[in-house]
């Protein structure tokens, strides 16, 4: 049975919980007796009882089952298959009995294997048909459970409340239990690369190759995981998108503010946001197809020679995506300048120019210096644009014409395609990524404190 | 001090303006010119990008094709099993009716390079379909190859010589006598949203990638919508003012900044190596998005919960509805319109996200559509990047064509936002 | 002075001069002081709304007059035409001329920037910029061009000071920012920001109403002491206010001038109606 029936059977009983609850009450009603809360909360309160348990039910199997079925399965297994076995070869073999499983036969398995194929799939199935039963059990029990409770003075609308605001609270713990998440996942696996690579090497380390080698008797690479470049690389692409993005943001912003009269603002200003609302992936294209050959093109005319993969390529469209956040941010920030602001200084017979340079930038600058901020933070953990305009290999150089690598290109080529998950080349990508989650995160909260900061001062 | 001032202005009058006055306008004529061209370098970059895109676009709306007639000989497909006969093998002898003079195996091969690896399928299926057709002669209609498709749209330049071109003259005489017998022609290319995903271009379409990201975005939506809006209406009308709530509040506004390809990884060590929830499938794409999404869903029905005047909610008090009942009456019915343009602003964004898909491996080579949100799959915006990677001329115009497809959802998305806005909004 | 007025009211345009003249005789003989800002039919409309109509004013040098009526009656709009203040706001437009030392200053050929370093203006709500008490009066100097940093600005920061009456309150703190003094000192420092720039007229807009009484009666002070030098216009929402400091009034109500007489004599004997039911506290 699909969990989407499950679920769908789930919420019907739910609602006959309601009906049966809200007609109790009601005949407790008709019995003459003065109800605490009206009919449909007892209901309310039937269905819930019914509902959640079940659905918390099946979640928490699902979550459980493939681990549970793989640690039974790998106990029955005969012990000569699972006796000193790495873990490696434990999970290469747990995934060829899956395969058998589920019919994609390569090769000739042996008998052992096709034996525990066979246990695997009728235990799935048990597991599955267990699931259901139990399910429905929790649900009819829960259901059986509240109309025991249901009587003329109970305060089903409070027990209701209490239980919704239960769920709100949880809900709102997702948000801290999702930043959690990111942290741990990241932590354990990082410890388990520094476990490997010592952190030194791997926060100081000039030389970044991190492809280990296939066979042990390869000498050729032995991976070498010094992230320095990596880290020059993604600072040195988002340098230039924000020598590009932040005199055309603030500029915009300027003219748009102070000078361009409503009905260009009008225009022109969604027109800039339509740039903030376009994938990264367009953009990552738009560098290989257009920008890319360009500045190829224009540089070999002058002489010059320029990497198809130039960092200047992924910046100068990186900074093209983020004109919209200076500007918008800028803007904000401008028009926050009280008026009285700007009256003093034309009243004192400053030129617009001068108003904006020396009263309204200096007032306004911690709001934008905020968005400058985010900016960084999203040019440092932009992925598609320079996975798909930057170059590969780590290079150490103040050339934008040459290409170089960033921290987000390493994640997605150290994690796509197949590979082990717990080889140095896969953790690594976990401690680029701690790095990445780290810096961004302080840029972030420097950020919004700075703009708070500035908020304060004109409230 | 009016000495001062007034020095070196003499005799003139206080209204005539100096040199100083003029470098003074200057300069601020200079700013509002840089306003100017920061603007136009802006608009003309979004221009540059749309255009471009849409331009090399342009040869992917319509996919050459050619009709053949096909004998299927009784002997060559068996009609209790039509699955397995050679079809390649039955176009191929049709192919050589047309031309009967090429038997050197080179030409040979050149010949059959014209014409799509999918004929055969094509032709299969119809005979499948309907079994009658056995030991007959009928037409069949099946794409180009790459090669062809484009010597038809004259993105091969025929006047090159010849090694700078990827077609022989042959090839390019073959092509000719079909023109002529008038068997080439160039329908719109509905293949291209309809068909799945495949390593030739002329065969490779979005069907894939659009259920991919369907079921992704409608799980988003599942999780998202209903978790976000409690969370809000949480912190918004019940939290009591602390430390634990403010800590909620500052995750949820840093959450909304954690690039994208962190909540990949997220994705890839939570969900498919400690849930063993399977690899490439929408459902894992679909919580890795949710759990992005949130914080923009958070953020908007906060402020529209905002919006709502704490007049509404004395007034649902005073009567003797419960916080709970307040909020679920009167407040949260009000601000629907303004939580919905969230969501679906939150929405379009996670159709648009890549990076964390390609972490949990929404990449794969997957050449049908997925039956479930359990079954391997690609999304759009994955389904662009393996494209624009793949080396065949062909998928660069098609790349171009998924973007076109992916901003007129995305176009979509917000034009609705912007309509409910307008529509529903409510000025208190 | 009720000549005065209508002589005033007479003078519409060119043809007229003659006959403005002539009444600028009498009236700069009659006060002793000569008329600074000829105002002559000034309309003001916002979009298609009509904020003034035709209002025509002399106001003499070395005075204060004081602009009083209901709130919404237009002395603040008619305020904001003499520097041209209005020019900011993209609907606005102005009619009629104004003319500051016989220079009309809605000529085409007049620079407002110009006209702004001539005469000052200090708002409702103290408004010092987020910088130090110093930068703050050297701002319009710096811009203006008059004096470049050392001995020549420090020179004119503390006269600016002195004349605000400010000097003696901040000389140790220059150099903090200007937002961290009080109101009262605040609108002094704003004053002394319009003194800085060597006006011959500063314009005040309501510049106590955001004041407690104590710095009310401070500034109140002050634009007595400034009247010796500078050309003062203060509208002013109260009565006892514009009794205290002002010289001359005038009367607004509806967008419409209805009188301008000496103080003393308006807030005796008015000659119009409505002057008498505002003063009396009728309305407004």
């Amino acid at each position: 049975m699909s969990v989407t029936l499950l679920f769908a059977i789930v919420l019907a009983l739910a609602f006959v919980g309601y009906l049966l609850g809200r007609s109790s009450a009601a005949n407790l009603k008709t019995a003459g007796n003065n109800l605490h809360s009206i009919p449909p909360y007892h209901g309310y309160f039937v269905a819930l009882w019914c509902g959640l348990p079940a659905l918390l039910l099946v979640l928490v199997w699902m979550a459980a089952q493939s681990t549970v079925v793989d640690q039974l399965l790998l106990a029955s297994l005969p012990s000569h298959l699972t006796e000193g076995a790495t873990p490696a070869r434990i999970s290469l073999m747990l995934g060829e009995i899956k395969n058998v499983a589920a019919g994609r036969i390569f090769g000739t398995p042996d008998q052992a294997t096709i034996d525990a194929a066979a246990r695997y799939q009728s235990m799935q199935n048990t597991a599955s048909l267990a699931m259901v039963v139990c399910t429905l059990a929790a649900a009819v029990a829960g259901i059986a459970f509240a109309r025991s409770r249901l009587s003329p003075d109970f305060r089903a609308r409070n027990r209701v409340d209490g239980i919704l605001r239960w769920l709100l609270i949880i809900c709102s713990i997702l948000a801290i239990l999702t930043t959690l998440g990111i942290i741990l996942s990241l932590v354990i696996e990082s410890l388990s690369f520094f476990a490997r690579v010592p952190v030194v090497e791997f926060l100081f380390g000039l030389n970044w190759s991190p492809q280990t080698p296939i066979r042990a008797d390869q000498v050729a690479s032995t991976g070498a995981f010094g992230a320095v470049p990596v880290f020059w690389g993604t600072i040195f692409i988002s340098v230039i998108a924000m020598l590009v993005a932040l005199p055309v943001g603030l500029f915009s912003a300027i003219y748009l503010v102070e000078y361009a009269d409503k009905r260009i603002r009008a225009i022109v200003k969604p027109l800039l946001e339509i740039l903030a609302g376009i994938p990264t992936i367009v953009y990552g294209f738009f560098a290989v197809l257009t920008v890319a050959p360009f500045i190829r093109d224009f540089g070999t005319s002058l002489g010059l020679s320029v990497a198809s993969n130039s960092a200047l390529a992924a910046g100068g469209v990186m900074g093209i995506m983020i004109i919209p956040f200076i500007s918008s941010f800028s803007d904000d920030a401008i028009t926050a300048v009280p008026q009285s602001m700007r009256d003093g200084a034309y009243a004192l017979g400053a030129t617009k120019a001068e108003t904006i340079r020396q009263v309204l930038l200096p007032a306004a600058l911690p709001g934008i210096v905020g968005g400058v901020l985010l900016a960084v933070s999203r040019a440092i953990g932009e992925t598609m644009i320079v996975v798909m305009a930057a170059g590969l290999t780590a290079t150490l150089t103040v050339n934008p014409l040459e290409g170089v690598t960033t921290v987000t290109v390493q994640i997605v080529m150290l994690l796509t395609g197949d590979t082990e998950f717990d080889s140095p080349k896969t953790l690594a990508a976990f401690g680029l990524g701690l790095v990445l989650f780290i810096s961004t995160l302080a840029l972030n909260i420097l950020a919004l404190q700075v703009v708070k900061r500035y908020r304060e001062r004109y409230e | 001090m009016s000495d001062t001032a007034t020095q070196g202005t003499g005799r003139r009058a206080w209204y005539e303006p100096d040199a100083k006055l003029k470098r003074r306008h200057a300069a601020d004529r200079r700013l509002r010119a840089y306003g100017v061209a920061a603007i136009v370098f802006a608009l003309a970059m979004l221009m540059t990008l749309v255009g471009t895109i849409a331009i090399t676009a342009v040869p992917a709306v319509t996919q050459t094709v050619v009709t053949l007639n096909v004998e299927v000989p009784e002997g060559a497909v068996d009609a209790s099993d039509p699955r397995g006969g050679s079809y390649q093998k039955i176009l191929n002898e049709s192919v050589a009716r047309i031309f009967p003079e090429v038997d050197t195996p080179r030409e040979i091969r050149e010949l059959r390079q014209l014409f799509s690896n999918g004929g055969q399928y094509a032709l299969r299926d119809k005979v499948v379909a309907d079994t009658s057709l056995i030991g007959r002669t009928f037409e069949i209609t099946f794409p180009l190859s790459d090669i062809g498709d484009q010597l038809h749209k004259g993105v091969i330049d025929r006047d090159l010589p010849r090694e700078q071109r990827r077609v022989s003259d042959e090839q390019i005489g073959w092509y000719d006598r079909l023109v002529e017998q008038g068997r080439i022609s160039a329908p719109l290319n509905w293949g291209l949203i309809f068909n799945a995903d495949s390593r030739f271009p002329e065969l490779a379409g979005l069907w894939g990638a659009l259920v991919g990201s369907f079921y992704a975005l409608l799980i988003c939506f599942l999780v998202s919508f209903p978790v976000g809006i409690a969370a809000a209406v949480y912190l918004e009308e019940f939290a009591p003012k602390n430390r634990f709530t403010d800590l909620i509040e500052v995750n949820i506004n840093n959450l909304a900044a954690v690039p994208s390809i962190v909540f990949g990884l997220l994705g890839l060590a939570v969900f498919l190596n400690f849930f063993g929830m399977p690899r490439s499938a929408p459902i894992v794409g679909g919580l890795v998005l949710s759990l992005m999404t949130l914080p923009t869903i958070i953020i908007a029905t906060r402020a529209a919960l905002k919006a709502v005047p704490p007049s509404i909610r004395e007034a649902a008090i005073g009567v003797g509805a419960s916080r709970m009942q307040t909020v679920g009456h009167h407040v949260l019915p009000l601000a629907m319109p303004g939580i919905l343009t969230g969501t679906i602003i939150g929405l379009a964004q996670a159709l648009g996200e890549t990076a964390p898909l390609l972490l949990i491996g929404m990449n794969a080579f997957i050449t049908a559509a997925p039956d479930s949100m359990f079954n391997p799959s690609t999304a759009l915006p994955t389904q662009i990047y393996i494209w624009a990677d793949s080396p065949e001329r062909g998928f660069t115009s098609r790349t171009s064509a998924a973007i076109i497809v992916l901003l007129a959802f995305l176009v979509c998305m917000n034009a609705i936002a912007i309509y409910m806005r307008k529509r529903f909004e409510r000025r208190w | 002075m009720l000549d005065t007025t209508e002589a005033s009211g007479m003078v519409m345009n060119k043809t007229a001069e003659e006959a403005g003249a002539l009444a600028k005789a009498v009236s700069t003989a009659k006060a002793g002081h000569e008329t600074k800002i000829a105002a002559s039919k000034v309309s003001v409309f916002y979009g298609d709304k009509q904020a003034l109509f035709d209002v025509s004013i002399d106001i003499p040098e070395r005075q204060v007059m004081a602009f009083i009526g209901p709130s919404g009656c237009g002395k603040s709009t008619f305020l904001r035409c003499i520097n041209r203040m209005n020019d900011t706001i993209d609907i606005c437009s102005v009619k009629g001329t104004i003319e500051i030392d016989g220079a009309n200053i809605y000529d085409p050929k007049i620079d407002p920037v110009l006209l702004r370093a001539r005469v000052g203006m200090v708002f409702q709500k103290p408004n010092p910029f987020p910088k130090s008490i110093y930068d703050n009066i050297a701002y319009g100097p710096r811009i203006h061009g008059v004096a470049k940093a050392g001995s020549a600005m420090d020179e004119i920061v503390e006269r600016s000071l002195q004349r605000a009456a400010l000097w003696n309150e901040v000389k140790d703190r220059l150099d903090q920012p200007g937002t961290g003094l009080s109101g009262g000192q605040q609108q002094r420092l704003c004053i002394a920001r319009a003194i800085a720039v060597d006006p011959d007229i500063i314009l005040m807009d309501e510049p106590c109403s955001a004041l407690d009484p104590i710095a009310t009666a401070k500034v109140e002070e002050l634009i007595d002491e400034l009247r010796a030098q500078y050309t003062i216009v203060i509208v002013t929402h109260s009565m006892q206010q514009a009794a205290r400091v002002s010289q001359k009034a005038a009367f607004f109500h509806l967008g419409k001038l209805i009188e301008v007489d000496e103080t003393d004599k308006m807030f005796t004997n008015p000659s119009d109606q409505r002057t008498q039911d505002y003063i009396t506290g009728r309305f407004g």
